[in-house]
């Protein structure tokens, strides 16, 4: 086995119901080593969150399919897992963080409580109530609470402190993996700098990996060692950060993502959206998906669904790159 | 940029104060504001949640009765005017909300929401002008006129709050106060939106107040800025010499947390602004931000800063950036100067 | 002329869409379950006008103490009761009553209670305390109670059952409808509304109620049933219909105590009511799907 700690092959996810199925996530491919943080960008409706919560195996089950593909998890093939088995990894090997701090706590549990039940139920070591209570303590300085407002209720914190609570309760079994869905979107521009700043302090000392979701590409430039960028439910391209900001080469979707954003440096009055909309997942459109909106779309383009091509680290799936200097298709 | 200093402002606040009664006392949402905005110009108003930015749209615009001081829309208080010239008032002074779901009616189709001010203020011989007008006004705002007998729930957040700025300007106003048009949209949407604000804005002449805690949005559709903070203005400039100069230590802070989509600023070091938020109710006298702020010295702690221009005191020739305010006691040379 | 992206624009707007309630009823009719209701509960109103026409109201008040207790037969299809009257007719013309109660006390708990409640809750402050307060007033008295005490001011009678049915009811349907004007009260749609200019009562009648018509709708089918069950307790106490004057929850009063012996007594009564509320409740539900706007196909 390589040094990967988590690999997705060939990942596909379906929402179905009576009335319509609609393709969240659609054949993607992306893997993470230990200790690296993994930058998921995109807008809403890409499949983001369908992504984590597949990892995770939370879809809700009456409506969420995986039609296809694997989850490999330090070895273990995930889609296989009984659901007992997934709950000793939920929590304690992997751990998530929502975006809403404020509908992620538990109102009626003082905080204490709701990190040492994590620790309780993964309790694998036996650990006594004393050590539990001085893990509790010692997490939460980690994430710079004092311990003694460990008796306090959700309802007693900022927006900021209970997404730290959040974030303790997440790291509080030292997870190998942390998947943050949106963290700070909900949080103040300051706010966010402190817990950004947080989650980097704490990853470099404990080690931990980290998916990190979010459509904010300032912070995956802040934060991220590789990246991915996804699109109606595709990984259109994924690559080193330093690919990403850095290089000429990009899909015509991510430089549209850049050419959205209000620049700090830049003096130009008017910005250059991409026009039109994200299709549809229940009808997504043959051929490429981004092609209604390419300003460089081909005839090619709505004809045939891209293949993968390859530059080193750097892998985008567009059409623009077939034949191009450095470029090698990538076999699936 | 310079402010042309014999046109009378279009809208002006003046002290303006806004308070709630809360349990445990008087909450200072708005406290003391005094801008200017220009015809024809968008002030920006900046800061992070709690700091009496939306509160102070809404009051300039009497959605909130001010506490106290004035707002003068060409030079007339309209917070002393009656229903009647109120009313009135409304048709140039309208407001876009920040959130698409909430701010348009969902029992209501497109069209009928983008006539209801029409309707209301008699402004079309009848029903069936009133919705000629509002095809006309949907193709103003980029919706394509076969939404027009659609619901909201149909659309998605981009559309919706083209609905919001259709309506807005359904009365042909003069000033807007655009609370968060963008934040709850999309980044790619966000700059169409973006966009079109400020294409309408050249083609109508229109006055926009545009808050939000967006730094970057702000300081491309800004002429003017000022942040706020706990219901006080600390700082204010034309866009770009806040940025290239910021004098507040709140500003330096929020600048420098904005995280850049730019590797190479990794390793930049991050202003953190340690602590918490005080609390809005009942504040102490002195500088509200003296509690969390690296440069604290006893004076901040008694005395309140006034909002001044460090050049006007130290009587050197203007900036060439233009007027820049601050309120901070290390300028004021109370205490060590900068 | 600025560049704005407009997707083919039609020159000329045609706003003619298909009138509300043309849309309402399509929609109505795709529920079966709702139609099965409409359908249900018509028939019982027809029956219920033809009541005169299919059997006489003397047929229901003739006593024949041979047929006592007589199980349900060919001539007698519902049976009869304990003086040998014909449960068939009784019932038949039990419904007028009944459902004239039910709709009149449920309609005019409707209009008062939805007005009140959405002045109160919208406008609130100190009209908001004193409504309230009196209303908490009136409900600290048990209904039962209090529709005696009105019955006996004002004597027995339909009408007077209606009002004092009513009253008992406004109390709690005002709560309801306040707080759900509370909750429209707050989004921004509101707020957009009054920036525009727009009057009070505009508002209220465009757009508070309008989106409290889900809430109103099956509060007030839901009325339909408990009424016609409080119009039978006051009838059992002897305050409302007198008897012999048929109802169809005197009759179930009349029948319990035969519950043993003559089941009959009860279940057809009993059953008539059922289908009445149930028939309300689904036609309800329906009617409120239908007027939902974001539940169109």
């Amino acid at each position: 086995m390589t040094d990967k700690l988590l690999s997705i092959k060939n990942l596909s996810v379906q929402y179905k119901t009576d009335l319509e199925t609609v393709c969240a996530v659609n054949n993607i491919t992306f893997s993470l080593k230990k200790g690296e943080t993994f930058g998921l960008v995109g807008e809403t409706g890409a499949g983001k969150t369908t992504t984590a919560l597949t990892i995770m195996r939370l879809l809700p089950a009456e409506t969420g399919r995986i039609t296809e593909g694997s989850i490999e998890f330090t070895g273990k093939l995930m889609l296989d897992l009984t659901e007992p088995e997934m709950r000793s990894i939920r929590g304690e090997q992997i751990a998530m963080i929502f975006q809403d701090p404020m509908t992620s706590l538990n109102p009626v549990m003082s905080v204490g409580d709701q990190i040492a039940e994590a620790m309780e139920l993964h309790n694998k070591d036996n650990k006594t109530k004393e050590q539990i209570q001085a893990r509790v303590d010692e997490v939460l300085l980690m994430v710079g609470i004092p311990p003694s407002r460990k008796f306090e209720f959700p309802h007693q914190f900022s927006g900021g402190m209970k997404q730290r609570v959040v974030i303790a309760m997440a790291l509080a079994c030292e997870p190998v993996l942390l998947i943050a869905d949106e963290p700070t979107t909900a949080l103040d521009v300051t706010i966010q700098a402190q817990v950004i700043s947080m989650i980097r302090n704490l990853r470099d000392t404990l080690g931990t990996a980290m998916i990190m979701i979010t459509h904010d590409l300032g912070i995956v430039a802040q934060t991220c060692d590789n990246v991915a960028v996804m699109y109606a439910g595709e990984l259109v391209e994924v690559g080193t950060a330093a690919d990403i900001y850095t290089s000429e080469d990009h899909h015509p979707y991510t430089t549209g993502l850049f050419g959205s954003i209000p620049n700090l440096r830049s003096k130009a009055r008017r910005l250059t959206p991409i026009t039109g909309l994200m299709p549809d997942p229940t009808k997504l459109p043959p051929g490429c998906t981004f092609a209604p909106r390419c300003p460089k779309k081909m005839d090619i383009c709505e004809d045939e669904h891209p293949c993968v091509w390859r530059n080193g680290t750097h892998l985008i799936s567009c059409h623009l790159f077939a034949g191009r200097e450095n470029w090698r298709k990538e076999e699936a | 940029m310079e402010w042309p200093a014999n046109t009378c402002p279009l809208l002006e606040t003046r002290h303006l104060k806004k308070y709630f009664k809360v349990k445990g006392g008087l909450l200072h949402a708005v406290d003391d504001v005094n801008i200017t905005i220009p015809h024809n110009r968008t002030l920006g108003v900046v800061g992070e949640s709690g700091c009496g930015k939306s509160t102070l749209g809404r009051t300039i615009i009497r959605l909130l009765d001010a506490t106290d001081g004035q707002v003068l829309f060409k030079g007339e208080d309209i917070l002393k005017y009656g229903r009647r010239k109120m009313k009135a008032m409304r048709r140039k002074i309208q407001i876009i909300f920040q959130d698409p779901y909430s701010s348009i009616n969902p029992r209501m189709s497109v069209a009928e929401i983008i006539a209801e001010f029409m309707i209301v203020h008699n402004t079309c011989s009848n029903r069936t002008a009133a919705f000629q007008r509002a095809a006309e006004l949907m193709d103003t705002v980029g919706l394509a006129r076969r939404y027009a007998n659609v619901y909201p729930h149909e659309l998605d957040g981009g559309r919706r709050q083209r609905i919001g700025i259709a309506r807005a300007l359904s009365l042909d106003p003069q000033f807007i106060v655009c609370d968060e048009p963008v934040s709850a949209l999309d980044v790619s949407i966000q700059a169409q939106i973006l966009n079109l604000l400020m294409d309408i804005q050249e083609d109508r002449g229109l006055t926009y107040m545009f808050i939000t805690h967006d730094l970057s949005v702000v300081k491309h559709i800004s002429d003017e800025i000022i942040v706020m903070y706990l219901g006080q203005c600390v700082e204010q400039a034309a866009s770009d010499e806040l940025f290239e100069n910021p004098m507040h230590p709140y500003t330096k802070a929020l600048l420098s947390a904005i995280p850049e989509p730019d590797i190479s600023m990794r390793t930049k070091e991050i202003k953190i602004i340690k602590g918490e938020i005080t609390s809005p109710i009942n504040p102490q006298p002195g500088c509200r931000f003296a509690a969390r702020c690296e440069y604290a010295m006893d004076i901040c702690r008694e005395q309140t800063p006034p909002l001044l221009s460090p050049w006007d005191l130290r009587q050197e020739i203007e900036k060439p950036g233009g007027k820049h305010f601050v309120a901070c006691h290390l300028y004021t040379g109370n205490g060590h100067s900068e | 002329m600025n560049q704005v992206s407009v997707d083919a624009a039609a020159p000329v707007i045609v706003f003619r869409k298909e009138s509300r309630w043309k849309e309402v009823w399509r929609r109505l009719k795709k529920d079966r379950l709702a139609m099965f209701g409409l359908a249900v509960i018509s028939t019982m109103i027809i029956l219920a006008l033809l009541a005169d026409f299919i059997v006489s109201y003397e047929a229901a008040l003739k006593m024949n103490l041979r047929l006592k207790l007589a199980p349900p037969s060919a001539v007698h299809w519902f049976g009869c009761d304990g003086y040998g009257r014909d449960l068939f007719a009784r019932c038949l013309h039990g419904a007028r009553v009944s459902l004239t109660v039910g709709f009149a006390t449920s309609i005019a708990t409707l209009i008062v209670g939805s007005l009140l409640g959405a002045m109160v809750g919208y406008i609130g402050g100190k009209l908001d305390d004193i409504v309230m307060r009196a209303l908490d007033i009136f409900s600290a008295i048990p209904s039962t109670l209090f529709a005696m005490a009105v019955v006996a001011a004002m004597g027995s009678g339909i009408v007077n059952i209606c009002i004092a049915i009513s009253l008992t009811n406004i109390p709690g349907f005002v709560r309801i409808v306040r707080s759900s004007v509370l909750n429209i009260a707050e989004q921004e749609y509101i707020e957009a509304s009054r920036a525009g200019g727009t009057s009070t009562l505009r508002i209220l009648l465009k757009h508070v109620l309008p989106n409290s018509v889900g809430t109103l709708i099956v509060q007030t089918t839901a009325n339909v049933a408990s009424m016609i069950l409080t119009a039978a307790t006051l009838s059992f106490l002897g305050l409302g219909i007198n008897p012999p004057q048929p109802e169809w929850g005197a009759l179930v009063s009349e029948g319990k105590e035969f519950l043993r012996t003559a089941p009959h007594l009860i279940l057809f009564p009993g059953v008539m009511i059922c289908v009445a509320s149930f028939s309300m409740s689904v036609l309800g539900d329906g009617l409120r799907d239908a007027l939902d706007p974001r539940l169109r196909t």
